[in-house]
């Protein structure tokens, strides 16, 4: 099965390098994972990485080790779950191990400060990058509830600071009605 | 300090933690330097500034980080395994559901409503690192002169290369740490 075999080498080396990439955690690695899954590999379309980052968001622990289970689980099943859990978590083992020996030495370096410094303002233009070309999908989208999830969860996330299991909660909920409604005015007009 | 304690903790750590980055904050220094005194506050603030300056989700770099200061390597592997454990559970089951029942209504109206609020998360995510990257650790000011202009250049080269030639983008947040890094010790010297 060497398509199975080139599929799991591609999760763990995409995994390996997303994640040795990605500072401060959280979202950041989703749109790294649109990039490399959906637009370089194609393994899936957009809007199926949208739904698995949901999830990822949605259950405990961290979203890039959660998103990288639904990835590899769908590229490559079970052993593509392992295979992309086992790229994300060794570059921060390996490098925290390294730098938990020698952390002086490290928090003091000129050279690692202005590399990290540098690539910082990298990690944001391919997030801006992202951001743009998926905020256009949903303005696009030309519906009015969609746009309003997005514009209310931006300000109550960066503004308020509201914990984002509410804002998941509340948008799951509205996305829920919004297709209950439907439901109902469909069943109306055919009876 | 016994390997099951370890195990556990993290474990807890990994099931709490809902939200992701720093919503693990406030449950790690709660096992880790409350419960079993296993870290200083001095420690504690130090895990935290290595996890914002190296790759990788904070909890799993806390749970790296606090098995070598224990047990070394197969402290550190422990405490990362035990860290991950209620994710690989949890998430495996929401795949096997979601993948189950991605084509009812009802699943299909939720995650309509999730979708466009994950890019705002995204969106969220990617101003919080801009304005790191702009502005330093103090966060926005209305005021030109704290900006970082080698940040703000090396970001809008970055997005324009992003969208002109949608390159992989490793190498762009590789290019940005390379340039950035010469850059930053250029100006160091300077100033």
């Amino acid at each position: 099965m060497p398509i199975q075999a080139r599929k799991l080498g591609q999760l763990f080396t995409s995994t390996l390098t997303l994640s040795a990439c990605t500072f401060g955690g959280g979202f950041v690695i989703i749109p790294l994972m649109k990039r490399q899954f959906v637009d370089r590999l194609g393994y899936l379309p957009e809007e199926e990485m949208l739904n698995l980052a949901a999830i990822a968001q949605s259950a405990p622990g961290a979203v890039a080790v959660n998103a990288s289970i639904l990835l590899g689980y769908r590229v490559a099943g079970i052993a593509g779950t392992l295979a992309a859990i086992a790229g994300t978590i060794l570059p921060p083992m390996v490098i925290l191990s390294i730098i938990s020996l020698c952390y002086d030495a490290f928090r003091s370096n000129l050279i690692v400060a202005a590399v990290l410094k540098g690539m910082q303002a990298g990690v944001a233009a391919v997030i801006a990058d992202v951001v743009l070309q998926m905020g256009w999908q949903v303005l696009r989208s030309k519906s009015l509830l969609s746009i309003g999830i997005m514009v209310g969860a931006f300000l109550a996330t960066y503004w308020l600071g509201i914990n984002v299991v509410w804002i998941i909660l509340a948008s799951g909920f509205l996305g829920a009605a919004r297709a209950y409604v439907r439901y109902r005015r469909e069943r109306r007009e055919q009876p | 300090m016994s390997y099951a304690a370890l195990f556990w903790s993290f474990c807890q750590i990994g099931l709490f933690s809902i939200g992701g980055g720093y919503a693990a904050l406030p449950l790690i220094q709660a096992q880790t330097v409350q419960l079993h005194s296993w870290l200083t506050l001095e420690q504690f603030t130090d895990l935290i500034t290595i996890a914002e300056m190296t790759p990788g989700p904070i909890a799993i770099n806390a749970a790296t980080f606090v098995g070598m200061q224990l047990a070394s390597v197969p402290g550190a592997i422990v405490a990362t395994l035990g860290c991950i454990l209620p994710s690989c559970v949890i998430v495996s089951l929401l795949a096997l559901f979601y993948y189950k029942h991605q084509n009812s209504p009802g699943i299909q109206g939720i995650l309509s409503g999730l979708r466009p609020a994950v890019v705002a998360l995204i969106a969220s995510a990617g101003v919080t690192i801009l304005v790191g990257a702009l502005f330093g650790e103090n966060g926005f000011v209305w005021n030109i002169q704290a900006m970082d202009f080698i940040a703000l250049g090396l970001f809008a080269a970055a997005l324009l290369v992003l969208r002109r030639f949608k390159p992989n983008a490793i190498y762009v947040m590789l290019g940005t740490g390379v340039v950035g890094g010469i850059l930053y010790l250029i100006a160091g010297l300077g100033g």
